[in-house]
């Protein structure tokens, strides 16, 4: 039991550390390009937590996660600019309202065989992202929303600048990991781990699957959704274009690339993905001066096909396994001397 | 007492009959064998019975419940336990885990409480450690907990899935071809731990080709051949039985050796 | 125009989009029923095809000949993808495999984008004429080459499933993939076989409809969805149903956008695919979609 206590020592201090770390950063880079692309990580990350949680531990895919951020957004956008509902409330509304919805799309979509269940996403994905174009009257359809979405504010703080948002950002990725940890390492976590494992194995020991992975569905399709409304109140103005099938796609490489059975998976893939972005803008134009903005797609999509050949259960096992291979060679270096 | 009895049960698959009109029934601490070629329909039974599918026709009572047709999930809960001719460890988890997660209907804590950790959470953990790890020091493996489940060798999983399915603390375990694929030495360690378990008043119920096997440990055996029940008797009936000679003519196992019962 | 009349018209655009649908459904299942996976690159097939005719017509190449080439030309691509990326791959989970499809599909749009670039490129269609009037209704040559291509292709590849060694084989390993290795058929290559003739199919696809609807880098992804939907509404495992799915599709959708309402259009394709993974995800003509022991 020793072992056991020791992992979760070493689990704490590494949340503690990183969070340490997060929220020391601002105060060594504080600067707008800096803020504004960990800001957009920070956002990615809790979608992509949620996105792990059903993809790595339920084992479920979903190909259409971009429609729960955008229901979010579209939530918070419209509740607060149209009717004046404190956005603190709408978030939550936001977040009930995508669980909800997700939960009884859910029921249907669950008892379909691996690849059917990734269409039905996939067809979900597409129907909001078509509801959002068309319903000009509620969305304002493809020119987006007219009214200007208000900042967050925490009592007389409003939340206006990069920097004081990147803190709330963090402060609710971080806790969106931290529970996300709390339940991977308990009863509920080991149940899900075990649908992925076998899903007969875990429904001979009791474990009721189809209500886990409909509850993971509604959770994870939350955490999308209060992402969202986060983007809405960054941007303070939105329109249906970032909540398509590429978005949900792009998701679907994050959650992938960073590892889908590690809690630091999500960081690490919307991370590496983003500053991989981030990198060819600013290295395509001098080599190819006439492409537009559109060849992250081939990089995703090479990237994706790689990773997935060579690397299949992400980054963090890759890291992880580089890291044993280091320990291995160490402790055997040190019998033979 | 009946803990589990089976009355007409049915189950066809398109044209395919592989349960036909089968009955028997199984008393409390009894060891019963199911045996017959393969494709007699005996895992078919067993998926029948832990709520796989539901039946054609016939009932299942368990306990003096009828059980028929109930979800896969329900009957764990109920105290039947299994494990899978294929092996069905959870390969994504630890050996310690697989066999915490048979601990997961003697559990309660949910969404909630994994959220928030507080003290009678972490208690309910503490135990469900401990418990497993009780099964595991039962099968021999408690020094392997931390060890991924993959890593263990084959005969040292069925054992696994074995702790795992005891881990529910169920009152009837089904057995699929426990023996399948082990050495004279690990099938001798199967032996000693079903009889340990039926000395804590677990029912078992037993799927095995390894005749030697079978008739040293079963209390009765029911032989099905096609979906049918071909005979049911103590081991010796069974060996006398005309009809059983007849369907296995040819098999090795059934000469003077076992008879040794 | 009167109600019949334009009915009629709808049905001849949703026969034209149908048959295109149909080429696409009839990839995927191929693939599918060999295979095991669902080829999201399918669309990307298409839009091959679509351009590589672009530039051979557009360097002067007579139509028959840039027909050919272009379909030889995505085979060929088609054949090293398969090589280079599928079948190394073959052992993943389905989870991966969809992802890896998913991946190409992306990369190769991308890679046509560096190419041919964003603009849309116009095709001469096959036959030059004026619309003809049937009914009241009025049908553009193109339309009929379209329909005419998908009936010849079908009509082809029953032939070649019913009457061919390897189309028989290819049947073969849909029915039963472990006999079919031990008589001799090699599931690599009935895999490279299936991914190289849907090529084919997609391509072709691609090349009688870019007169119609223009040629871009990205025209594969609304066909290639479409056509999948088309398939599942078939049922993936039946190549009759794929036909019959794309057809089935292309009236709805041109029924639904000409009376209900045209920006709901893509939307209902994708209603009719939810719609069909709900109630019978078999398809019409296909098993049972949800889970089996």
């Amino acid at each position: 039991m020793k072992d056991l206590v020791k992992r979760k020592r070493l689990r704490h201090s590494l949340i503690i550390l990183f969070t340490a770390l997060i929220f020391t950063l601002p105060f060594l880079f504080n600067n707008n390009y800096f803020l504004s692309v960990s800001v957009i990580i920070g956002i990615y990350t809790i979608v992509v937590i949620g996105l792990c949680l059903l993809m790595g531990y339920a084992g479920q895919i979903s190909l259409g996660h971009a429609a729960f951020y955008g229901l979010g957004a579209y939530t918070s956008g419209i509740l607060t600019s149209t009717y004046d509902i404190s956005p603190w409330i709408a978030i939550l509304i936001g977040a009930v309202g995508t669980g909800i919805l997700a939960y009884m799309i859910g029921i249907p979509i669950f008892r379909l065989k691996e690849h059917y269940l990734a269409l039905a996403t996939l067809g979900l994905g597409l129907i909001i992202h078509v509801v959002l174009m068309e319903e000009v009257e509620i969305t304002g359809g493809p020119s987006g929303l007219s009214k200007t979405i208000p900042y967050l504010s925490i009592g007389s703080l409003k939340l206006n600048t990069d920097f004081k948002y990147y803190f709330l950002v963090w402060a609710v990725a971080l806790l969106a990991v931290i529970l996300a940890n709390n339940v991977v390492h308990s009863r509920i976590g080991r149940a899900l781990r075990s649908i992925h494992g076998s899903e007969f194995a875990a429904q001979s020991l009791g474990v009721d699957t189809g209500k886990f992975k409909l509850q993971v569905f509604a959770l994870s399709a939350a955490y999308a959704s209060v992402a969202g409304s986060l983007y809405a109140h960054y941007i303070t103005f939105i329109s249906p274009s970032p909540f398509d099938l590429m978005t949900s796609i792009q998701f679907v490489v994050m959650a992938v690339v960073g590892g889908l059975s590690s809690i630091w998976g999500p960081f690490l893939g919307v991370a590496g993905i983003t500053v991989l972005a981030q990198g060819l803008k600013a290295v395509v134009p001098t080599v190819m001066p006439n492409a537009g903005g559109e060849y992250e797609i081939v990089v995703y999509g090479i990237i994706l096909v790689i990773v997935m050949i060579f690397l299949p259960e992400g980054l963090t096992s890759g890291l992880i396994n580089i890291y044993e291979g280091w320990r291995y060679r160490k402790e055997k270096a040190d019998e033979t001397s | 007492m009946k803990l589990l009895e089976i009355k007409e049960l049915t189950k066809s698959f398109g044209g395919v009959l592989a349960v036909n009109d089968l009955s028997f029934s199984v008393d409390s601490s009894e060891i019963v064998a199911v045996i017959g070629p393969n494709g007699a329909g005996k895992t078919t039974l067993y998926n029948l019975i832990t709520g796989i599918y539901p039946p054609s026709h016939g009932r299942i009572y368990f306990n003096g419940t009828d059980i028929t047709g109930i979800t896969a999930h329900r009957a764990a809960q109920l105290g039947i336990a299994r494990t899978f001719q294929n092996l069905q460890i959870f390969n994504n988890m630890s050996v310690l885990e697989n066999v915490m997660v048979g601990r997961h209907t003697k559990s309660k804590t949910g969404l909630l409480g994994a959220i928030f950790p507080i003290n009678h959470v972490q208690r309910e953990e503490q135990e469900i450690v401990e418990k497993s790890m009780e099964k595991l020091s039962l099968v021999g493996l408690a020094n392997k907990a931390m060890q991924p489940a993959v890593s263990l060798p084959y005969g040292q999983q069925k054992l696994l899935e074995i702790a795992r399915a005891v881990a529910l603390e169920p009152q009837m375990l089904l057995l699929d071809e426990p023996a399948a694929g082990l050495n004279s030495t690990e099938t001798q360690k199967l032996v000693s731990i079903i009889y340990k378990l039926r000395d804590q008043g677990v029912t078992i119920l037993l799927v095995e080709h390894d005749m030697e096997t079978v008739m040293e440990i079963a209390d009765r055996l029911v032989v099905l051949n096609f979906g049918n029940k071909l005979a049911e008797g103590t081991p010796i009936e069974i060996q006398n039985n005309q009809d059983v000679i007849a369907a296995y003519l040819g098999e090795e196992d059934f000469d003077a050796k076992s008879c040794q019962a | 125009m009167d109600l019949a009349s334009q009915l009629l018209q709808f049905i001849f655009s949703g026969l034209t989009m149908g048959g295109i649908y149909a080429l696409v459904a009839l990839g995927f299942v191929i693939i599918h029923n060999v295979t095991g996976i669902i080829n999201f690159a399918q669309g990307e097939f298409v839009m091959l095809g679509a351009m590589f005719m672009v530039t051979l017509t557009g360097a002067g190449v007579p139509l028959l000949l840039a027909i050919v080439l272009s379909i030889i030309l995505v085979m060929i691509v088609v054949g090293i993808i398969e090589f280079g990326a599928i079948r190394p791959a073959k052992k993943a989970s389905p989870v991966t495999l969809v992802i890896i499809t998913i991946g190409l599909s992306s990369s190769i749009r991308g890679i046509a984008l560096l190419v041919w670039g964003t603009d849309p490129y116009k095709l001469a269609p096959f036959t030059k004429g004026s619309s003809i009037q049937i009914g009241g209704a009025s049908i553009i040559p193109q339309s009929l080459w379209v329909i005419g291509t998908t009936v010849v292709i079908l009509t082809l590849t029953f032939f070649i499933f019913e009457y061919t060694y390897w189309g028989k084989a290819l049947r073969a390993c849909v029915v039963n993939k472990f006999a079919a290795r031990l008589m001799g058929i090699s599931p690599q290559k009935m895999s490279l076989f299936a991914f190289v003739f849907s090529a084919a199919l997609g391509a072709l696809a691609g090349i009688v409809i870019a007169p119609i609807t223009y040629a871009t880098y990205d025209m594969g992804l609304m066909l290639g969805l479409k056509g999948f939907i088309a398939a599942v509404l078939g049922g993936l495992s039946s190549t009759p149903g794929a036909v019959i799915g794309g057809l089935a599709l292309g009236i709805i959708e041109s029924l639904g956008a000409g009376l209900v309402s045209s920006g709901y259009k893509d939307g209902i394709a994708f209603i009719i695919l939810l719609l069909v993974l709900f109630l019978k995800p078999g398809g019409i003509f296909g098993t049972s979609g949800s889970k089996r022991v």
